[in-house]
């Protein structure tokens, strides 16, 4: 394989100089937190809730560089929009990664960059970790609940 | 007489593989070893040549596959000088660890006994006596490790002092620190504080570089897997005093391990046979045959020089490299070829990634001891394993790998 397909210059900028991450939310609505068993990985996401939009999204967490830059494209793509909007986002991303066309590739802005990580199946987990964190803390949020932990893979298609 | 490793990489087809036209660099043997051609061929042969099941037949085919299966257990029991009568073949040495778990840990122990492990073992050498401290009660209690990686055995006294310690699981060497563990001395201390003591040992990483003598080791039972050692897949062994195995019962039940049967009753087959229920891997004990005569001819004692010199080797390459730390001894004669590292700033999979795009094959990840990760203090470590038939050529790829994963995600 060539290291170029995997990461490509928009990955590392993100890995290198990630968007959003911190570790608190002023306000915060829904925290989760979602670990991958298969490489340790571990991921915080936060969310402030605001007219039923994302108004506010960090991520904090431990991992390779797919996982990481994954979850700040992630959070630069869906703030500021509805919940359910976000939602439908994550679907479109999950099942790029599992190899289908994107019907919504503007709107996954720099998550399109991670198209060629669906070829490489050990590390679509990793791309999937922030994006999985995402939906949950969405689903959360929505049963009335503030915060989720996730200790096991959680690429599943969405409930409901 | 040293490994002429040049000469030897010929009898293993994987290694003339070109990746992308690079040079195929295998250095994970602590994960599976490769596959001599003498392995491949005795399967082969047994599959075309001697098709037919075990302990049964009166025909020429049945018995040579009985021949060939019951010559691997003589083979084994010669290469880890053990009596044969207390080889019993199991598909790997988890299903080894398990069958003593089943077979005698969880028909002895109770509450107010104790289980004695250690903090660096594999998933496989702790799940299963964790899952029956579970369900009966007993207590588990964790040797700790130093510093530099081996054992606190001062620690192990302590927890063994209260006479309760009744089962002592322990690896012979560490799948990720390398470590070699003073196991005999670790059974010595568990039979001062409470005689009858049943120690087992995890052997899955010494067979493969260790000259292995089961009765000099003074342990009680000794798990080990084909794979490791040049064999085939699907196939290891649980290795037992055969007076303790007399008297444990069985584990799987079915044919081939039974003397008689009635509609109401049964009574079970002599040892080892009782422990290995249904028809068992044929070929895969020819395969681990001609590995342990592969492994005979270039002498166990050969195969420990080799490593430790090519660990020693690996050790200066990798603490050469700016930004990498190395877990585990640095002292050669307590360490096998496992060792593992961390790239400052860099994860493991995309160490990992790197080297595998220039060929090199390392494992990432936790190796199954999510415990001993915890006592790290990492999530994750690279990890790179030589065996006997790699040599000092194979360091630079590994090297020059690190340095580029160090270029490319340095932040």
């Amino acid at each position: 394989m060539s290291m170029e397909d995997l990461y490509q210059e928009i990955i590392l900028d993100h890995y290198r100089k990630p968007q959003h991450r911190a570790p608190v939310l002023e306000g915060e609505s829904v925290h989760v937190h979602h670990s991958n068993p298969l490489c340790g990985d571990e991921m915080d996401l936060r969310v402030r809730v605001v007219d039923g939009q994302v108004d506010g999204i960090v991520f904090d967490g431990e991992g390779c560089s797919i996982s990481q830059a994954s979850a700040s494209a992630m959070t630069v793509a869906v703030a500021g929009r509805e919940l359910d909007d976000a939602l439908a986002l994550t679907e479109d991303f999950r099942r790029m990664m599992h190899g289908d066309e994107p019907s919504r590739p503007d709107d996954l802005q720099d998550g399109i960059a991670f198209q060629g990580v669906a070829r490489f199946p050990v590390r679509v987990k990793c791309a999937l970790l922030g994006w999985m964190a995402l939906r949950d803390a969405i689903e959360t949020y929505e049963r009335g609940a503030s915060a989720h932990t996730v200790e096991h893979d959680d690429d599943r298609p969405p409930s409901g | 007489m040293p490994i002429d490793v040049p000469t030897l990489r010929k009898a293993f087809p994987t290694l003339a593989r070109e990746l992308d036209g690079q040079r195929l660099v295998y250095l994970d043997s602590a994960a599976s070893s490769q596959t001599p051609v003498a392995v491949l061929d005795a399967m082969d042969h047994y599959y075309r040549w001697s098709r037919s099941n075990v302990h049964r037949g009166v025909y020429t085919l049945a018995e040579e596959a009985t021949d060939l299966y019951e010559t691997a257990r003589t083979d084994l029991a010669r290469f880890v000088d053990a009596d044969p009568r207390g080889v019993v073949f199991t598909k790997n040495a988890t299903e080894a660890c398990n069958l003593m778990a089943y077979a005698w840990v969880r028909r002895n122990l109770g509450p107010g006994d104790v289980l004695l492990t250690t903090v660096m073992e594999h998933h496989a050498n702790l799940v299963p006596f964790q899952y029956a401290a579970g369900d009966l009660g007993f207590e588990v209690r964790h040797v700790p490790i130093t510093s530099d990686g081996l054992l606190d055995m001062d620690a192990a006294a302590n927890l063994v002092a209260d006479g309760r310690v009744r089962f002592v699981a322990v690896a012979h060497v560490s799948n990720v620190l390398g470590t070699i563990n003073d196991v005999r001395g670790i059974a010595q201390l568990a039979r001062a504080a409470r005689e009858d003591a049943v120690v087992h040992v995890d052997g899955t990483q010494a067979v493969p570089q260790l000259p292995v003598s089961f009765r000099e080791l003074g342990v009680d039972a000794y798990a080990l897997t084909g794979h490791k050692m040049l064999g085939p897949t699907g196939i290891g062994a649980l290795v037992v005093r055969p007076e303790l195995l007399e008297t444990m019962q069985p584990f799987l039940a079915g044919g081939e391990m039974i003397r008689d049967v009635t509609l109401d009753s049964v009574t079970w087959n002599e040892i080892p046979h009782r422990f290995e229920a249904g028809t068992p891997m044929i070929a895969e004990a020819a395969g681990l045959s001609a590995a342990i005569r592969f492994l005979e001819e270039l002498g166990m004692d050969a195969v420990r020089a080799h490593e430790e010199q090519l660990t020693g080797r690996l050790l200066e390459a990798l603490t050469s490299i700016d930004g990498v730390t190395v877990h585990g001894p640095t002292d050669l004669t307590v360490r096998g070829g496992a060792v593992s590292f961390e790239v400052a700033g860099v994860h493991p999979h995309d160490v990992g990634a790197m080297l595998s795009s220039k060929g090199v094959c390392v494992r990432v990840g936790h190796h199954c001891t999510k415990p001993l990760m915890r006592c790290l203090g990492v999530n994750a470590t690279a990890r790179a394993s030589a065996y006997l038939y790699n040599d000092t050529d194979d360091l630079p790829p590994l090297v020059e790998g690190i340095e580029a994963a160090r270029a490319f995600f340095a932040r």
